[in-house]
């Protein structure tokens, strides 16, 4: 027999279609309109998971996104499945694939169980206690078989395959929840004209009224009303209804996040549509009106598969048709569970009793349970249940004392009352305030442009519920509110905070308060015993409200523990904060459309393409991709570049240096400006002439350096690092309108649009003057360190005699689309000498074997231009620029020992040092060994025939000649400290 | 995400902006003059309250312009924006 628990008439599923599924690889049967808990239920199915941390057997405990129990994995590959869904959300499609978590081998025979037999040695702040050493023990023993043991879902392994989308959004009024109060409030905004987003977590709008047989709206049943207040609403052109959609943050200026489900329903989906999809939306005024989450009663054994929330089980036979159980028996402090009594029934459920912890409850619904002949046991509590992988009973005990009453039932219905579902008002840092009369912190002073509405403002009826609703979207709109008459709703009162009496010796029965984290009522007393007084101290010392929960359920009942305890009211105790977000979302929500090729930017040059085509291996610099070597044939990287340098400095080679970053310094004061700037003199720099220049951070370190051309007087060529152009800019922006706005300057970013190439060797001038026209670029015309425009290959070109190889050098800036052009002009021009494309890697050995520094590798943000050896370039007669007070400073000017950059040697001219390394004086000090600096860069140089490294040491400079150690894996190398620059010092071959 | 409203283009989201500290910390003219303490001061310390604060953005993808912001640090409510170079209103 199918579905033995559904009923054959009423709820909001479609009978005529039968959808299949399977949990734990058993199949059933469910309909459209199920959830896959109800379809669950509708089977008789109630266990679903096992705990966290004592893997007890658990059931569905609740009908929505606060459910602690029912997580699932659903999807029907790794690279659709998706962990830890709230079975309770989970809308069931044909061919739905789903699993329980956190149980091995099966959910009816689980191992971990075997936590709950030596559950005395899991206390609260267990993991904190035990784990503390020793340390080994943690990553080799204990983080390995908590996470096996512990966890929840298994995260999938393979790429999601699914596609998500993002959107911004403006609105006059963001409704949140599209309950009662949500409609009411959208009507009233929407009739003023105003731009209405409503919201709601659900498949379909309505909320409570989707299982809400009673009551009448305007002289219409409740689901007739919902279908004309909807229609409605959609007849407004300005509203947008959102189903599947949680507001799961509330950020700064009213902006909310979204998540928006939209084909997770539809079962195996096509990978082609988004399968969700988040908001990003900024509302003028926000409604909350998100409804109230019932609380379990705290009780021992109140954790059993079959123990449910009363609501959840009224919903679950009004909306989906099924009964929870045959004989139910009911626990509550709260008229609702009345009322579920009475539907269970109406529905042919038996009731075996209605355990009400209050001493004399009255009522409209208590006085219905009296007329239908319901057994009510007042004043009363439950001491205890019974059942294995379901509930089979439970024993009924006066509050008073005296003897116990078992009572066999195979479903327990609680209700502990409501708790408002603030948690989006408070991630808002709206204020909440107590209320001792609903025992519930109710939304206070708003802190951002906001207002709540309905049942999460703590309003109990039907009537008032829509007139707050009302009131506030005509509020929030400027207009007013409509009235709604309601009949046949009576109000439903009590509720109960706390563990509840149950005389038993309190060591040893375990009242769960929050299901998800396995946090038990002795847990909280333990975590005050410990001195733990303030609630955030409780939460994580026991975990209490913590993950997914964030207090939904929990958070009530631990505040009712610590209170006669603590010998405080609840407002004195204070809450804890709720952190979005209000119900999980896959990450895959937040990446959005930033992933494969999308997630960074690749920058290309204009030479790009060519080195592709020519086998080049590329690697990033910052988001550049830059040719990193150019292998023929079958060599490596050491033999590829061994070739490269051989050939720059015998010959000629030829490198992209596009990604140099540019800026363009123009106007009457731009001299002056990098004087302000840079630590060099430009004033007297003519036209025509290049310099190196150094800048400062106003703390006096080195931050990027780059050659700068003066073209005219009032113009200047700047160049940067690579990975420093976006910085520098910003640099020069901010002194320049902050700290120099008198001076009359423009600064305009020209890194992508000049494409570079460097030709550096002996025979660079050979390949390139026969492409020039319109200067003369002989040593004499264009001496190092100069520039001059032109045109080459017959595109306009600003020529640099620059070198950053130590040899005969020219930088070509071309307009970037001419770029391959002219590289392959300069190719052809260099063909007798047989002209050789290099990579960075030769680059850097090239530099390295001359000694010029590279910003970022010699320099770490501490390093000072006198540390690298470059004092002399600060220009001495100028009265300020960015760095100079700081280096002026006592504490600079008179401290000594500090790291130079030094030159190294090794003893074993083969050996090339490790990068990062440490140098030391004895090898076989005591450790830790006091450390004299670091190596910088470190490189087998061709032209040598040896190992060369930089480095910074401690007053390296007069170190000179010293012999020190380098510790490595293998082994102490002996290192002789020499001047940064190793091959050609005087710089003869520059000049050439 | 805050809207943070630029003096030259009005409210865009913070996305577009670009932090840059606290604002009113003035370089000297002449930093010369500045003895060790007083220049120590200007580089490293700033303020951190809980409240009232004012701050520098910069209009990083969008105008590109340095502006002063007076922002709540614990409300995140910005209650002023106004040009370098004009006071704290
Ligand atoms: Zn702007």
């Amino acid at each position: 027999m199918t579905q033995p628990y559904r009923l054959s008439a009423g709820g909001r599923i479609d009978r005529a279609r039968t959808l299949t599924f399977s949990f734990d690889g058993k199949r059933y049967t469910g309909h459209p309109g199920d959830t896959l808990a109800s379809a669950l239920l509708a089977n008789g199915v109630h266990l679903v998971g096992r705990s966290f941390k004592y893997h007890r057997p658990r059931g569905i405990l609740t009908a929505g996104g606060e459910e602690p129990n029912a997580l699932v994995g659903v999807g029907r590959d790794d690279a659709h499945f998706t962990p830890n869904l709230r079975a309770t959300q989970v809308e069931l499609y044909d061919g739905l694939t789903s699993e329980s978590q956190n149980r091995a081998p099966s959910l009816e025979r689980d191992y971990g169980a075997i936590n709950d037999v030596f559950w005395r040695f899991f206390p609260a702040g267990f993991y904190y206690k035990t784990f503390m050493w020793p340390r080994k023990a943690w990553t080799k023993f204990f983080e390995p078989r908590i996470r096996e043991m512990a966890g929840l879902g298994r995260s999938p392994q393979t790429p999601d395959a699914a596609r998500y989308a993002q959107r911004f959004a403006h609105c006059d009024v963001l409704v949140v929840g599209a309950g009662p109060a949500g409609l009411a409030a959208a009507l009233a905004a929407a009739k003023t004209g105003a731009r209405v987003i409503l919201c709601d977590e659900q498949s379909e709008a309505g909320g409570s009224l989707l299982a809400e047989p009673d009551a009448q709206i305007d002289g219409l049943p409740a689901a007739e009303w919902l279908k004309t207040a909807l229609a409605q609403l959609a007849a407004y052109p300005q509203v947008k209804l959102l189903t599947r959609t949680t507001a799961f943050g509330y950020f700064p200026h009213n902006m909310i996040g979204l998540a928006q489900a939209l084909t997770d329903h539809e079962g195996e989906r096509s990978d082609a549509q988004p399968r969700g999809r988040l908001w990003q939306v900024r509302a003028k005024r926000v409604v909350i009106a998100a409804g109230a989450i019932e609380r379990p009663l705290v009780f021992p054994d109140n954790d059993r598969p079959g123990i449910m929330l009363a609501e959840a089980a009224r919903i679950y036979l009004e909306r989906y048709g099924v009964l929870p159980g045959r004989r139910a028996l009911i626990f509550t402090a709260h008229d609702g569970a009345y009322r579920t009594a009475l539907a269970l029934h109406r529905a042919g459920c038996a009731i075996a009793g209605i355990v009400d912890l209050r001493p004399n409850a009255g009522g409209p619904w208590v006085a219905a349970a009296q007329k239908a002949g319901l057994a009510i046991y007042p004043a009363s509590t439950i001491a205890t249940t019974d059942g294995r992988l379901r509930i089979t009973g439970a024993t009924i005990k006066p509050i008073a004392g005296g003897s116990g009453q078992r009572v066999s039932c195979d479903t327990l219905l609680m209700s502990g009352g409501f708790t408002p579902s603030v948690h989006l008002f408070s991630q808002s840092r709206g204020k909440l305030v107590f209320d001792a009369t609903l025992d519930a912190f109710l939304p206070g002073a708003p802190a951002e442009a906001c207002s709540v509405a309905g049942s999460a403002a703590g309003v109990p009826s039907l009537a008032e519920v829509l007139a707050s609703g009302a009131e506030a979207g005509a509020a929030a709109a400027g207009g007013s509110a409509v009235s709604y008459q309601v009949t046949n709703a009576p109000v439903a009162q009590g509720g109960f905070i706390g563990a509840v009496p149950y005389h038993g010796d309190p060591g040893s029965v375990r009242a769960f308060l929050d299901y998800q984290n396995d946090v038990t009522a002795k847990d909280i007393a333990l975590a005050m015993r410990e001195g733990m007084k303030s609630v955030e101290h409780v939460k994580r010392f026991t975990t209490n409200g913590m993950a997914t929960d964030q207090g939904k359920l929990s958070n009530m009942n631990a505040l009712g523990i610590m209170s006669p305890v603590l010998g405080k009211p609840v407002p004195a105790i204070g809450t804890t904060t709720f952190r979005m977000p209000y119900t999980p979302v896959p990450f895959g929500y937040f990446a959005g459309y930033a992933r494969g090729e999308l997630f960074e930017p690749e920058r290309r040059t204009a030479i790009h393409s060519w080195a592709e085509a020519q086998g080049a291996v590329f690697e990033d610099v910052s988001l550049w991709k830059r040719a990193r070597y150019f292998p023929r044939g079958s060599e490596d990287m050491h033999k590829a570049v061994a070739r490269e340098c051989r050939a720059v400095r015998n010959g000629v080679g030829i490198f992209d240096a596009s990604t140099l970053g540019k800026i363009e310094v123009v106007g009457p004061d731009a001299a002056e400006f990098l004087n302000r700037m840079y630590i060099n003199a430009w004033t007297k720099l003519q036209p025509g002439k290049l310099r190196y220049g150094i800048l400062l951070r106003e703390d006096g370190f080195v931050i990027d350096d780059g050659v700068i051309g003066r073209i005219t007087d009032t113009r200047f060529h700047v160049t940067t690092t690579t990975g420093g152009a976006a910085r520098v800019l910003t640099m020069m922006e901010d002194y320049l309108q902050t700290e120099f706005p008198e001076l009359n300057v423009w600064l305009t970013s020209t890194t992508e649009q000049y494409a570079v190439i460097a030709v550096q060797g002996p025979m660079a001038r050979k390949v390139v003057a026969p492409l020039i026209t319109g200067a003369d670029i002989s040593a004499e015309a264009l001496p190092h360190m100069s520039m001059v425009e032109c045109k080459i290959a017959g595109v306009p070109a600003r020529l640099f005699r620059v070198s950053f190889t130590g040899e005969l050098g020219f930088e070509i800036n071309v307009p970037a689309d001419y770029g391959r052009a002219v590289w392959e002009a300069l190719m052809a021009s260099g063909k007798p000498y047989d002209i050789t494309p290099y990579g960075t890697e030769t680059m850097h050995v090239l530099r390295a074997e001359k000694g010029y520094i590279i910003v970022g590798q010699e320099t770490d943000g501490t390093v000072t231009p006198d540390d690298v050896g470059y004092a002399g370039m600060i220009g001495k007669a100028k009265p300020d620029f960015v760095g100079k007070r700081a280096l002026a400073r006592k504490a600079f000017a008179e401290q000594t020992n500090r790291k130079q950059l030094v030159g190294l040697l090794t003893d074993d001219p083969t050996l090339v040092l490790d990068e990062g390394a440490h140098i030391v004086a004895d090898p076989a000090q005591p450790k830790p060994m006091t450390m004299l600096g670091h190596i910088t860069s470190s490189y087998w140089s061709e032209t040598l025939g040896r190992s060369v490294a930089l480095a910074l040491l401690r007053d390296g400079r007069a170190r000179t000649g010293e012999q020190l150690y380098v510790p490595l894996a293998t082994g102490n190398a002996r290192v002789s400290v020499v001047a940064p620059v190793f091959y050609d010092p005087e710089g003869t071959r520059l000049n050439g | 995400m805050l809207l943070i409203p630029c003096p030259y283009c009005g409210n865009r989201p913070e996305i577009e902006f670009a932090y840059g500290g606290e604002a009113h910390v003035v370089r000297a003219a002449d930093p010369r003059k500045e003895d060790d303490a007083a220049w120590t001061e200007f580089l490293y310390f700033r303020k951190n309250p809980r409240g009232d604060h004012a701050e520098r953005w910069r209009h990083a993808f969008g105008c590109g312009r340095f502006f002063n912001v007076k922002r709540n640090t614990y409300t995140d409510h910005i209650e002023a924006s106004y040009r370098i170079g004009e006071t704290l209103p």
